[in-house]
């Protein structure tokens, strides 16, 4: 099906069972312990080994010596794997450094060998016997120090490095009142709870991996690319993922290694990537700087927006596009944008939830604060007046939907927004400084094309097969739905079944495109299997309604099953898109509001409360959607005060890589959240009129706190996390 | 994790024996950073002496009027003890700081007292670390040194002991009761237990090998106001930045002992005269000497502040 011109009425607008808070089908097995998985898939085949991955203790240079012996020689061991005895490998295009390294190294911890053991613990006292020497090369691991190195990364298809609209430079220089501010964000670590992992099993030329993966297909493509064999021959597993975050988008060294150690051992071989390696053998969010200049009329109005950032990445690597939001979301005739990229030897950087929005925001939503106070406008207030409904670098571009001024005022409205007192530090709760503070939420909606089968069979059950990956997501939920309502059933009469290559290939799980792609694709399956079912029934399918397990039509009424009584009945379809999102700028919105409390003496922030209101499209499963939001919240709350990636930058490599001291929020750092979705549909976006919300509900938080903290204590912060040593020295006396 | 012969002890002087005549031998109670640290290689001991069955996991009123607390008390049981919440309200705050309740359930008071830094270098051993391999130098100063310690420290190591029990047990003069290998037994001011980095940062204790910890025993009720201040920068489950344990009396008198700063409890009982003039000259006095680091001079300032806000609390 191809999606070219907006959505009309379908069935899914019945919202009997999509746009319904119904729990997560696969709740049971999450909580139960029994959803299977990477490094449990104990009996999927026999014989399993355990490898163990040893990381390269330096961050630059070579591997001059390595002796194997006493590893080889240690009890239980099967096979010790190193570039050497890899051979030649060749390497998926989305991955920057070569995931097995050696002799070259080109970031800390980057794997140098597998060793391949019985059990766990003999390859993990094995890979300790392991003898390295390194001849230590010179490393670039500073972005501030590398800033001014920095050059214009290419233009990518979708988003050019650098944009300009009007005269930025002139109109900035004429305005009456102006900002130019630098704010800077940190790396980050996607810090999920299950770590890369994966098994690895040969069956002669034929590999099948169980993993962790968001992108089932892009990994059969990469592991095939990377082991020089066919596609055809790998088939990737991936039913259940602890946590992604963008850190599963891509092959990391758990899969290869795995597939490798299975072929030196002769056994399937699972590999999970040890704590420790999570930080410095994967991929992270790239740190910013970010310059930010706005010129505006005393009465508010933008006349001038820019925005640079600059990032870092290994030779090959890409920027971090936090300028992307800023091209979109405030008016202005005149504007620029630029990234510019420098090479540090730091672990590859790459997307992690929200990439570019993420930290572009929590830089341009200050400077909106800012520039509010400089205008004695209220920042909500300053935001609506410099709303736009089109792309305000191409003006004939509008919005399929924004209603971004919608959001602030709602939230403005629950959140007690008019008691905040423009100045800042006047209140004050026993030893807590408490001030409000709100941002705009803003993220691309971005459709990808997404396949599915659907098989109806005698007994009515539908049952759903596609790649697509439920990273936590609730895909398992959405799917079954969408299913349930495209057909007419409930919910106990769908099967969802997901994350196997030998499935269709499906949008999968990033850049909050999965849920509404996936569902879309789902959707286009579905209507292939009413057409069958009608076909079957002797009805008209354009006439047929399906509901209550019949199919009716006219004045007959027949039992769904019916249909699949001589056989199951299959649907297929692939749902592609055509220019809508060309046409017409698809975005997701939302204000973000914070109350956060200074603790007058000691400086520790703590969040009172948080509200999220989002402008998403369709909700299509508001329980789902919320616990979506609520969980990206909570990670911009990390974000604001607290991760950080420590860069060592002497010896180039994230020093605090553990969940010890890579803090991210934990309970007592949360207190109470809200979210609000606006009623709505975008038909622009999909059949399913639906759009993300599992990024949303990250961007902007970060600067929300911010402005919270500024307005608590008068105190600006523009490098995050917005830990209690940069309040400290400005801070009132504490009596 | 290296392959280790393990046993089970039968007596507290049996444990000592054993301990000190098995080189590369280790204590085990709970746990839970000893494995920890094991995985990682960290920690190689060759022989493991597990002393859980030792029965000294019971709090009893001491002779002189104070508490005895069994070295394998878990840290939840000692927070919640009703003598210890009504008269040493400073320790059952400071453990209920600490850790996770999981981790506290496993915990006991020796192994929180003997339990090792959380530098996080000295957690990673592809980096030197004075600590962890005597004389292959300190990454930290000059490194990641933020959470790290700025006093009492030394040129071979800015470690900080991470403890929040250690710091309210300092604070009430706690003594610490050992057996050593000849059976014979010791008692020793908590003051005394942990030692200066020096030259030598691998060694954290006074005690002799195979010393082993049988009791904490806590004075007589101090009385006061009993104040644990833990400034972090997660609400839970975080390592303090600065703690401050501290007993204060109506006169403005007290015991204050602080922690997150230094390679032990941080207590200077000559400062404590200071006291009644606030924590700006209180906290001068605790803090002389003090060579904190670029990344964690900030210290300086929270300890004062800490100091200060609790003084208020404890006036108002």
């Amino acid at each position: 099906m191809k999606f070219d011109t907006p959505a009309t009425q379908n069935p899914i607008d019945r919202q009997t069972v999509v746009g319904q808070p119904r729990d997560r089908v696969d709740g049971p097995l999450k909580v139960s312990g029994t959803a299977r998985y990477a490094y449990e898939q104990h009996d999927v085949v026999p014989n399993q080994a355990y490898g163990y991955v040893l990381g390269a203790a330096i961050a630059k240079g070579r591997v001059s010596s390595i002796d194997l012996k006493s590893a080889k020689a240690a009890a239980g061991v099967l096979a010790v794997v190193t570039a050497k005895e890899a051979g030649k490998l060749g390497k998926g295009k989305r991955n920057t450094a070569k995931l097995l390294g050696g002799p070259e190294i080109d970031h800390y911890h980057q794997a140098i060998a597998l060793v391949v053991a019985e059990t766990f613990e003999q390859a993990r006292a094995a890979a300790s016997l392991i003898r390295v020497d390194y001849a230590t090369g010179r490393g670039s691991f500073d972005l501030e120090a590398a800033k001014d190195r920095a050059t214009k990364p290419p233009d990518e298809d979708s988003s050019p490095t650098d944009t300009s609209v009007g005269d930025f430079s002139g109109a900035f220089a004429k305005a009456p009142v102006t900002l130019d501010q630098t704010y800077t964000t940190p790396d980050q670590s996607h810090a999920m709870m299950e770590p890369h992992a994966s098994l690895a099993a040969w069956e002669g030329e034929k590999l099948t991996v169980w993993t962790s993966n968001q992108m089932v297909d892009w990994g059969v493509t990469d592991l095939a690319q990377t082991l020089g064999i066919p596609k055809s021959n790998v088939r990737l597993v991936s039913p259940f993922i602890g946590g992604g975050f963008g850190g599963k988008l891509f092959l990391r060294a758990d899969v290869l290694l795995a597939a490798l150690g299975a072929r030196a051992a002769k056994r399937p071989v699972k590999v999970a990537l040890q704590r420790p390696l999570m930080i410095n053998n994967t991929t992270h969010r790239p740190a910013t700087i970010q310059r930010i200049r706005v010129g505006a009329t005393k009465d508010g109005k933008i006349t001038a927006i820019g925005h640079e950032s600059w990032s870092g990445d290994l030779p090959d690597g890409g920027p971090e596009v936090a300028v992307q939001q800023t091209r979109l979301l405030y008016a202005g005739a005149n504007r620029m944008t630029a990234m510019r990229l420098a090479v540090l030897d730091l672990p590859e950087g790459n997307a992690m939830r929200a990439p570019g929005e993420a930290p572009g925001l929590m830089a341009l939503e200050i400077a909106m604060d800012e520039m509010a106070e400089k205008l004695g406008i209220d920042p909500i207030a300053f935001r609506a007046l410099n709303d736009t409904q089109v792309d305000p670098e191409k003006p004939k571009r509008p919005f399929s939907m924004r209603r971004l001024d919608e959001c602030f005022k709602v939230g403005a409205d629950r959140f007690g927004w008019s008691r905040r007192s423009a100045r800042p530090a006047q209140s004050r709760d026993g030893r807590w400084l408490v001030g409000i503070g709100a941002a705009a939420a803003f993220r691309n909606n971005l459709v990808m094309k997404s396949a599915a089968w659907v098989r109806l069979d005698a007994n009515g059950i539908v049952t759903v097969e596609t790649d697509m990956t439920d990273i936590g997501t609730g895909s398992y939920t959405i799917i079954a739905q969408t299913a349930a309502e495209m057909l007419g059933v409930g919910l106990d009469k769908v099967v969802v079944r997901l994350g196997d290559s030998t499935f269709p290939v499906s949008a999968g799980s990033g850049g909050q495109w999965g849920g509404n792609s996936s569902t879309a694709g789902v959707y286009a399956a579905c209507i292939k299997l009413r057409e069958a079912v009608a076909q079957k029934l002797g009805i008209n399918s354009t006439e047929a309604e399906f509901a209550d397990g019949e199919v009716r039509a006219g004045n007959r009424n027949m039992p769904l099953a019916q249909a699949a009584a001589s056989g199951p009945l299959v649907g297929e379809d692939i749902l592609e898109y055509g220019n809508l999102d060309k046409t017409h700028q698809q975005s997701t919105f939302g204000a973000h509001f914070v109350e956060v409390g200074v603790d007058v003496a000691t400086a520790e922030t703590r969040i009172r409360r948080m509200l999220a209101v989002c402008s998403a499209g369709r909700i299509l499963n508001p329980k789902t959607a919320r616990s979506q939001v609520i969980g990206a919240m909570t990670m911009g709350a990390g974000a604001a005060l607290m991760e950080e990636l420590a860069v060592d930058s002497r010896r180039g490599f994230f020093v605090n890589h553990d969940l010890a001291s890579y803090e991210v929020p934990v309970h007592a750092d949360i207190p109470h959240q809200e979210v609000i979705f606006l009623d709505e549909t975008d038909p622009m976006s999909s059949p399913m009129k639906a759009k993300g919300v599992g990024e949303l509900g990250i961007c902007g938080v970060g600067s929300a706190v911010a402005n919270a903290i500024y307005n608590a204590t008068g105190i600006r912060v523009r490098d995050y996390p917005i830990t209690l040593d940069k309040l400290l020295e400005r801070m009132p006396d504490a009596a | 994790m290296r392959a280790f012969t393990y046993e089970r002890a039968t007596s507290p002087a049996a444990a000592a024996k054993a301990a000190a005549g098995t080189r590369g031998a280790k204590f085990i109670a709970g746990g839970t950073n000893l494995l920890d640290l094991m995985k990682l290689q960290i920690e190689t001991p060759s022989h493991v002496i597990d002393v859980n069955g030792l029965k000294l996991d019971t709090i009893e009123a001491a002779p002189e009027g104070g508490l005895r607390i069994g070295a394998l008390v878990r840290n939840t049981a000692l927070a919640a003890d009703e003598r210890v919440r009504r008269d040493y309200g400073v320790l059952s705050r400071a453990l209920l700081a600490g850790a996770s309740g999981q981790l506290r359930n496993r915990a006991t008071t020796a192994g929180n007292l003997l339990q090792r830094t959380r530098c996080p270098y000295f957690y990673d051993t592809a980096q030197p670390c004075n600590k962890r391999e005597p004389g292959s130098g300190c990454s930290a100063l000059g490194g990641f040194s933020r959470q790290l310690g700025i006093i009492g420290t030394s040129d071979a190591c800015i470690a900080t002991h991470p403890s929040d029990m250690a710091v309210a047990m300092r604070a009430l003069d706690a003594t610490i009761e050992t057996v050593k290998p000849d059976a014979s037994t010791r008692t020793m001011p908590i003051a005394e237990l942990h030692r200066a980095p020096g030259s030598t940062p691998h060694l954290e204790t006074t005690l002799a090998p195979g010393e082993l910890i049988t009791a904490v025993t806590l004075p007589r009720p101090a009385g006061g106001t009993q104040i644990y201040r833990k400034v972090r920068d997660r609400a839970s489950y975080a390592f303090a930045l600065v703690s401050v344990a501290a007993i204060i009396q109506r006169d403005g008198s007290g015991q204050v002992a602080l922690g997150g700063i230094a390679p032990k409890p941080w207590r200077v009982e000559a400062a404590e005269a200071e006291l009644p003039r606030g924590g700006k000259a209180a906290a001068a006095a605790l803090l002389n000497g003090a060579r904190p680091t670029r990344e964690n001079a900030f210290k300086l300032m929270l300890a004062e502040r800490t100091l200060g806000a609790v003084l208020s609390e404890a006036r108002a």
